[in-house]
């Protein structure tokens, strides 16, 4: 075995590839709970990606056949292709939730910060890139949610001066959402955006053991190392994370199969009802809501009461991520040492995105509209006074080595 | 190979012309890659005019007609409607169709139609696109018209948006013409022969 491993390492760097970025390298000792949402990410992207081949196999992108070719002879008539497909739809929004949290964990112990922004920034493109795979994927069963969820999306883009109409027009490749439509969304959601997916991936990778991990406390492990270089608080990352990691996977697929085998549809939430309805170009579904995943910036939209500034601000609301490892200028990382100031911000934060999340699954009146303007309102204060409060108070002091909580 | 007497001014000229030489064909390159997306010629022989007859729509009533692939909305409206279409100026956005894209210029500018009590206009929502529904008069408590589900634009009986509404512009009204008196052709102009 080790003359075969000396013969490819003399023309490959296997093994030093496997040592760079597993067997020696070394993570912080004091991961916690937060840290299994990125294994997990990535478990759902080979999910999605292997359901997604199969699926193709049977799937017909054309207007006349979608919804059949999904709902009769993918649900139906495949062997096991119910369980296939299931495991696509669910595991679409199963990943938003994991990637929600994978966020979430750089927001409370500042993984954004310095040296890491690229890390966000690779990241952040890797969420942009999601949502385009996720809206792409909604139209191909070709329900009437399908249809009038696309509809909305593309206009969004007519609000673009001077060729604005002109622009939703080349995007369909029709005058209305048609099978044109279907049939390219198909090809970018199968073949253009996963591979983008994989190489920003690969990106996110490289740019983290560049620099390596942060952890709950937000300090740099590589300032303690032994007489070998090795940083006193960090273990291997094989066995010891992918051990952890597996064992995450674990409680995670108990989780996904429990959805997958008694509530594929969650109440709505995952499959919404209108979909398994054909999509018809003159009838609006009662009550269109996107799935739940987009519905925060959905409310978003809907709060501004004028169409260009609404899309405006809706997109404001994602750019405005990128910038957050500059916004960011308290002096520590973690929320651990940080003034309680930053605990009820980001708190607030929280209650604040789940309000707009919520309210963009509702019909809006005039009080459910005052809400989400004023949660709108706080999810940008938030961001761009950050520069100001994150200085605000006084933090605790740092400890050098990692602890245990 | 020595470096000594090396043109460092060709050399820069030379890589940069070969930059340029390669942006120049990228964009030509790009050029049947955007191309493409462009609605195909089946997409466009689709926009063919559709014949409508107006005996189908009684009074108050809307009727949706398919006119490339959009609905279009016929509603026959009454005296009362119209005096109240005259009335409501002051909770519109644009009450008098001066967002000249929204309708042809040969439709009255207030009630946005040829003949009064027949209104033609695309169901599209100006805003994001749904399909508004149509509210009766004594439905709603704000007089009736067009109310979309998707994002709560409101528009009177002539397709005018409310105050209010994050819509920003009138409905559209497509080009029609009259065949004969209870006879419309929808996507051909007034005139057009």
């Amino acid at each position: 075995m080790s003359k075969f491993m000396q013969w490819v390492d003399d023309r490959f760097p296997a093994t030093k590839v496997w040592n760079e970025h597993l067997a020696q390298y070394y993570a912080p000792k004091n991961f916690n709970f937060w840290y299994f949402f990125g294994s997990l990410a990535m478990l759902m992207l080979v999910n999605q990606i292997l359901t997604g081949i199969w699926l193709t196999m049977d799937y017909i992108p054309t207007g006349e056949e979608a919804l059949a070719s999904v709902e009769r002879d993918i649900m139906r008539d495949r062997d096991w292709g119910w369980l296939l497909r299931l495991m696509h739809g669910v595991g679409a929004s199963m990943f938003f939730v994991v990637v929600y949290l994978h966020m979430f964990r750089g927001l409370l112990y500042g993984s954004f910060r310095k040296p890491r922004e690229l890390v966000w920034i690779f990241g952040m493109i890797i969420f942009v890139l999601l949502m385009a795979e996720g809206f792409m994927g909604y139209l191909l069963p070709w329900g009437n949610m399908s249809f009038w969820g696309a509809q909305v999306i593309i206009n969004l883009f007519s609000a673009v001066p001077y060729f604005g109409e002109e622009l939703t027009v080349w995007i369909r490749g029709d005058y209305v959402i048609s099978g044109a439509t279907l049939h390219r969304f198909f090809a970018l959601h199968v073949v253009a955006l996963p591979m983008a997916l994989l190489l920003m991936v690969f990106l996110h990778i490289v740019a983290l053991h560049k620099v390596g991990s942060n952890n709950p406390d937000g300090i740099d492990i590589k300032k303690s190392k032994d007489e070998n270089g090795i940083p006193l608080d960090g273990i291997a990352f094989h066995p010891y994370y992918s051990v952890k990691d597996i064992a995450g996977v674990g409680v995670f697929l108990l989780i996904f199969c429990w959805i997958i085998f008694f509530n594929p549809e969650m109440g709505g939430y995952f499959f919404e009802a209108p979909n398994f309805t054909p999509a018809n170009a003159l009838k609006t579904p009662e009550h269109i809501a996107p799935v739940w995943y987009f519905t925060p910036y959905y409310s978003i939209l809907k709060a501004v009461p004028n169409q260009g500034l609404g899309v405006i601000t809706m997109a404001a609301s994602l750019v405005i991520l990128f910038f957050l490892p500059w916004l960011d200028r308290s002096p520590v990382l973690s929320i651990r040492y940080k003034s309680p100031i930053y605990k009820w911000a980001l708190m607030l934060f929280v209650v604040s995105f789940f309000i707009l999340g919520y309210l963009g699954m509702l019909a809006p009146n005039e009080m459910r509209t005052l809400v989400a303007r004023i949660c709108t309102i706080y999810y940008f204060a938030f961001f761009v006074g950050m520069p100001w409060w994150s200085q605000w108070g006084t933090t605790k002091p740092v400890p050098t080595r990692v602890t245990y909580k | 190979m020595s470096n000594d007497g090396v043109d460092l001014e060709k050399r820069r000229f030379l890589t940069l012309a070969t930059a340029a030489v390669a942006t120049v064909g990228a964009g030509f390159v790009a050029v049947p890659f955007l191309g493409s997306w462009n609605p195909s010629e089946k997409a466009k022989a689709g926009g063919a005019p559709v014949e409508f007859n107006l005996d189908k729509v009684e009074i108050g009533q809307m009727v949706k007609v398919k006119w490339r692939g959009k609905p279009v909305f016929v509603v026959r409206r009454d005296e009362n409607t119209l005096s109240r279409l005259a009335d409501n100026t002051d909770e519109l956005k644009d009450a008098d169709s001066k967002v000249e894209t929204q309708q042809p210029t040969y439709v009255d500018k207030a009630t946005r139609s040829t003949r009064p009590d027949i209104a033609v206009i695309v169901g599209i929502c100006t805003h994001l696109g749904c399909v508004p529904q149509h509210k009766k008069e004594t439905e709603v408590s704000w007089g009736g018209g067009f109310f979309c589900p998707c994002h709560g634009s409101k528009f009177d009986l002539a397709g005018r948006v409310f105050n209010g509404s994050p819509a920003s512009t009138n409905l559209v009204i497509p080009p029609y013409k009259y065949l004969a008196d209870n006879k419309i052709l929808i996507g051909e102009d007034e005139g057009e022969v």
